[in-house]
């Protein structure tokens, strides 16, 4: 019997609960329209395309190829990215480069986003600094397969 | 000729409040509510030439999208059943409305119309015969859907809308013997008198324990959520599990106009209908003295807003309701339904009778 009425108490509670919620975030929503700036919200939604958070600096965004003194990517081809990447999705054809402290550069680089898992590992097994994931660009949807394979120009900036 | 004309006014009047409110009460505030209840805003992007009210559109895009989904029967089910099942369904429902008494009678030159459809002497048994009806629509669609699921859900909305219209019959015995009458309006009628010269004489005051158990009842009636078995989303898919696009939408609607109906009878059977405390037809007479005189029709819009209210009260308690509380378990439910609210319901009439022989 006194569970039944504590069962019974913890219902009302319940519904207590959300009639609170109700009213609070109502009397801030009435606040809202009649044009007082309050700084609580009645809502914690974030209206995503007009409004939008802001990303973190450690954020693991679109990759880019970091460009040198010369205006070209500082990467050296050494296919360290290539070979820790999980899903497989960086492609360099390395070439030579008269520069002897570089010795190599891309010819080719290739980074397909359609296969990428944004994991970081290439950024983290860079040792030239080249790759970096800091563009805090996330909105990649594209309509084709094709237009999700980045390469050298749309990578390196 | 002109009576039929009135009647058919009538008729289109009370199906587009009818509809207005499913979509608006049902569809819209629901969805808004829920959403406020979570901290959320709720959906707010359907909009006409860019304009988006609080996404008051919405209702209209759904139906819209309703309407022109692929009508999909599928191919082991029985068509003709499977077919007529939601209409059934939506049809007992939408019938019920004939006999809301959305206010007092009104005066237009020399003819008096009363804000009724259908004055029945047997209103009360007619709205609750014909929710207890709704169940064929249910059922029919569970078996004729031939997949398991469906059946089993059609069995326990069948199971449980009979042992729920138990409850709803007895817990109404009681109110019926106060107000010795079926007719809906006569009980109107009668609640509109004062008890001990100041409280209005609404059901709530004389059949607190009627109006409990009614009240669960009802909601136990509308298959929502503390008491959805028949359409359990996360166990059985439910009665609908095999339709889709505007029949599927027909049991939404369904479901939207049992919730005014419901907020309805509970409005009319308990908090005095569309009488306003202290308001008589010639205006206000407070219990302390004094009165203030109103015009005619002054007083026929302040008891129709008046019903409105109520009604738009008690379909935003289902709401909260039914965005707080979990599902019951089976056993529980019947439990509730034969264990609790039927004996209370039985001791309320022969309390209700107890007192009526003493006083």
């Amino acid at each position: 019997m006194i569970k039944a009425i504590e069962y019974f108490l913890e219902i009302i509670r319940g519904v207590v609960i959300t009639g609170r919620h109700f009213f609070v975030n109502m009397f801030f929503h009435t606040l809202k329209v009649l044009g007082i700036k309050t700084k609580r919200k009645g809502a914690v939604t974030i209206q995503y395309p007009e409004e939008k958070k802001k990303i973190a600096a450690r954020h693991r965004s679109l990759h880019r190829l970091v460009p040198g003194e010369n205006g070209k990517p500082r990467c050296v081809a050494c296919m360290l990215c290539a070979t820790v990447c999980p899903s497989e999705c960086i492609y360099i054809e390395a070439a030579e480069d008269p520069d002897l402290e570089m010795q190599k550069y891309p010819a080719k680089f290739i980074i397909d986003i359609g296969r990428c898992c944004f994991c970081g590992f290439c950024v983290e097994a860079c040792p030239e600094d080249a790759i970096r994931m800091d563009t805090a660009e996330v909105e990649l949807a594209e309509y084709n397969r094709d237009d999700l394979v980045y390469d050298l120009d749309r990578l390196l900036r | 000729m002109i009576e039929v004309l009135i009647v058919f006014i009538k008729i289109i009047c009370a199906l587009v409040w009818f509809l207005a409110l499913t979509l608006y009460l049902a569809d819209w505030v629901e969805r808004k509510q829920s959403a406020v209840i979570h901290d959320r805003i709720g959906a707010n992007r359907a909009s006409i030439f860019g304009i988006r009210i609080l996404g008051l559109f919405q209702p209209i895009a759904d139906a819209i999208k309703m309407i022109f989904k692929e009508d999909f029967v599928p191919p082991f089910s029985h068509k003709f059943i499977h077919t007529i099942a939601p209409f059934i369904s939506y049809f007992f429902v939408a019938v019920t409305i004939a006999a809301v008494p959305f206010g007092d009678s009104i005066k237009i030159g020399e003819r008096t119309i009363t804000l009724q459809v259908l004055d029945f002497n047997v209103g009360l048994l007619f709205i609750l015969a014909m929710l207890s009806l709704g169940i064929y629509g249910i059922i029919l669609s569970g078996w004729a859907s031939n997949n398991r699921y469906s059946l089993l859900g059609g069995l326990r909305g069948a199971a449980q809308l009979i042992s729920y219209e138990v409850a709803l019959g007895l817990s109404l015995v009681g109110l019926i013997m106060i107000y010795p009458s079926l007719q809906l309006s006569s009980i109107v009628h009668s609640q509109g008198e004062l008890l001990f010269g100041f409280l209005p004489k609404w059901g709530i005051f004389l059949q607190p324990i009627g109006f409990l158990v009614f009240y669960f009842a009802a909601i136990a009636e509308t298959k929502r959520v503390p008491f959805d078995l028949p359409e359990g989303e996360s166990e059985i898919i439910g009665f609908w599990t095999e339709y889709g696009g505007l029949k599927w939408g027909l049991f939404m609607m369904t479901d939207g106009m049992e919730i005014i109906v419901i907020s309805a009878l509970v409005t009319t059977l308990f908090f005095g209908g569309w009488q306003v405390p202290w308001l008589v037809a010639d205006g206000f007479h407070w219990p302390w003295g004094g009165e203030w005189l109103l015009p005619h029709w002054v007083v026929v819009l302040l008891q129709v807003a008046a019903f409105n209210l109520k009604v738009i009260f008690f379909c935003w308690l289902q709401v909260l309701i039914r965005w707080t509380y979990p599902r019951f378990r089976y056993d529980q439910l019947m439990d509730f339904g034969w264990k609790l609210l039927i004996p209370l319901s039985l001791v309320n009439i022969v309390g209700t009778g107890i007192v009526m022989s003493i006083i």
